[in-house]
């Protein structure tokens, strides 16, 4: 530890260090062994929980020349008492899709960042980017230099459209309906500008899931999500069903009850799904993955509008498109169509702080989907077999 | 039909939006979009035209993007919350 620096005392943080559970007082801590910004950091944070308010104040006017988005300014409210938090600036790094890195590549982003900042990092932000945390101002531009002599590049923030992210898809997972690693590569890049260059009314999420489990979260988290899904027939292998049975598994109990569909049955001895039913929740797969399979006509539902609870409540997403393939370069570039007939009413009309969602419940679902040209499906809802909010002129007219 | 105007044109036009204005509106990108195609016109500017425009400005360093809830086009300035 330098000379000069400070010791804090933070007998509230160090209950945090207690248990058998990975501590962040315990790698602030670490840090703070050398770099005098995570010192002043756990100072700070002490004071913080001591006095049960926040000390950081938002900057918004910090960033590298050219971009709008990937840095979000900090500074703390207490500069005198913690001078080396005086600046805490965040930056977002753009992710490899689906979070794939050498450990070189990992030694690399830790070396810059010891260099550049505090050496606390998040892997990963909500967002799906790196997140480097607390920096000066005038380290913005060496650290933004490093990373983009590593191969790095930052993401997205403040309204534009965020650094797509996706599941480890067809990389690492069985139930991978498409590969999700090379669509959002494939977006990224397209959407090099919009991500660089906020222009919208608000923050665009694009999140790419490569089946039904949506392990990104994309039905809440994303403006756009695209989701890995079947339109055939659920495989089975009853032998491997008969396994599960006899090691155990309550198939009646545990399955069939559970099912959402109310589609399968099991009679002891063979499995059997209504497929017109199901609901592609996965479930009956997860609880059986060596007897079960998404179907092998697979591609992908789209759905618009989630969003988490900022200027009004939370939104799930919606379906807007059931099914599309997702195997070829002109079905990626159909995405990008959709994606920007999407945008566009949106960056004409949206309020500022309007999300998508918030948007298209504000001129209505049909006002909407006749703008960006699609037709009216009864597939196009928010709950599976449920809440169909498309109205049909004649059925209305039959009335 | 009408010449386009060059895109140093419509940065200037923006660049006067935004001092004119500086203190007393924000900008978004759109925003400054909207108004220098209502003023030259669209049939001698377009989107694209202003995408250029704002790049420029940005790459030049005479308007910075900021960021208050939303994302703006600004002048550079010292900001309230900013530390030394
Ligand atoms: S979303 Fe599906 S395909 Fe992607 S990692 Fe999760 S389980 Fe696998
Ligand atoms: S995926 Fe879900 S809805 Fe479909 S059969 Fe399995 S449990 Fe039922």
């Amino acid at each position: 530890m330098s000379e000069q620096m400070k010791k804090y005392e933070t007998p509230l943080l160090d209950e945090l260090e207690k248990g058998q559970w990975p501590s962040f007082v315990k790698e602030i801590k670490a840090a703070a062994e050398w770099n005098p910004m995570a010192n002043d950091l756990l100072g700070l944070l002490e004071r913080s929980y001591r006095e049960k308010i926040g000390h950081w104040k938002h900057g918004g006017i910090v960033g590298v020349m050219g971009y709008g988005g990937g840095v979000i300014g900090r500074y703390t409210d207490l500069p005198e008492e913690f001078p080396h938090v005086s600046h805490f600036h965040t930056m977002r790094i753009n992710q490899p899709a689906g979070w794939f890195y050498t450990a070189e590549a990992l030694r690399t982003l830790a070396d810059i960042w010891d260099r550049h900042g505090s050496g606390l990092t998040n892997f990963h932000g909500s967002t799906g980017d790196i997140i480097f945390l607390g920096t000066r101002t005038e380290e913005l531009e060496p650290t933004f230099e490093e990373l983009t002599q590593a191969g790095f590049d930052l993401g997205g923030s403040g309204s534009d459209i965020r650094t797509p992210s996706c599941c480890c898809g067809m990389a690492r997972c069985e139930w991978a309906c498409y590969d999700t690693m090379k669509l959002t590569y494939f977006l990224t890049q397209h959407y090099q500008d919009e991500i660089h260059r906020p222009a919208f009314p608000y923050k665009f999420k694009i999140k790419c899931s490569g089946c039904p489990n949506d392990c990104v979260a994309s039905v809440a988290r994303a403006d756009f999500s695209i989701i890995g899904t079947w339109r055939d027939e659920i495989q089975i292998d009853q032998e491997m069903v008969r396994e599960y049975a006899k090691n155990g598994v309550d198939i009646n109990k545990e399955i069939v009850a559970l099912c959402p569909g109310k589609c399968i049955e099991w009679d002891g001895n063979t499995l059997k799904i209504d497929n017109s039913s199901c609901r592609h929740c996965m479930h009956c797969i997860n609880v059986m993955p060596k007897a079960l399979a998404p179907g092998k006509d697979r591609g992908a539902a789209i759905l618009l509008g989630s969003k988490a609870p900022i200027v009004e409540g939370a939104i799930l997403s919606s379906v807007i498109v059931p099914f599309v393939k997702l195997d070829d370069e002109d079905s990626y570039n159909d995405i990008v169509e959709l994606i920007d007939a999407i945008l566009e009413p949106w960056i004409e009309e949206g309020k500022n702080r309007e999300r998508i969602g918030e948007f298209v419940q504000r001129v209505g679902l049909g006002n909407f989907l006749e703008a960006i040209g699609l037709d009216p499906q009864p597939e196009m809802i928010k709950h599976p077999r449920t809440n169909p909010y498309v109205f049909y002129e004649n059925y209305l007219e039959e009335e | 039909m009408a010449e386009k105007v060059s895109v140093e044109e419509v940065a200037e036009a923006m660049y006067k939006m935004v001092k004119d204005t500086m203190g007393m509106k924000k900008w978004k990108a759109t925003d400054l979009q909207k108004a220098a195609i209502e003023l030259f016109g669209e049939d001698r500017c377009d989107k694209n035209l202003c995408k250029e425009a704002i790049k420029e400005l940005v790459n030049s360093g005479r308007l910075v993007y900021t960021y208050f809830g939303g994302s703006f086009l600004e002048i550079p300035h010292k900001e309230g919350a900013q530390n030394d």
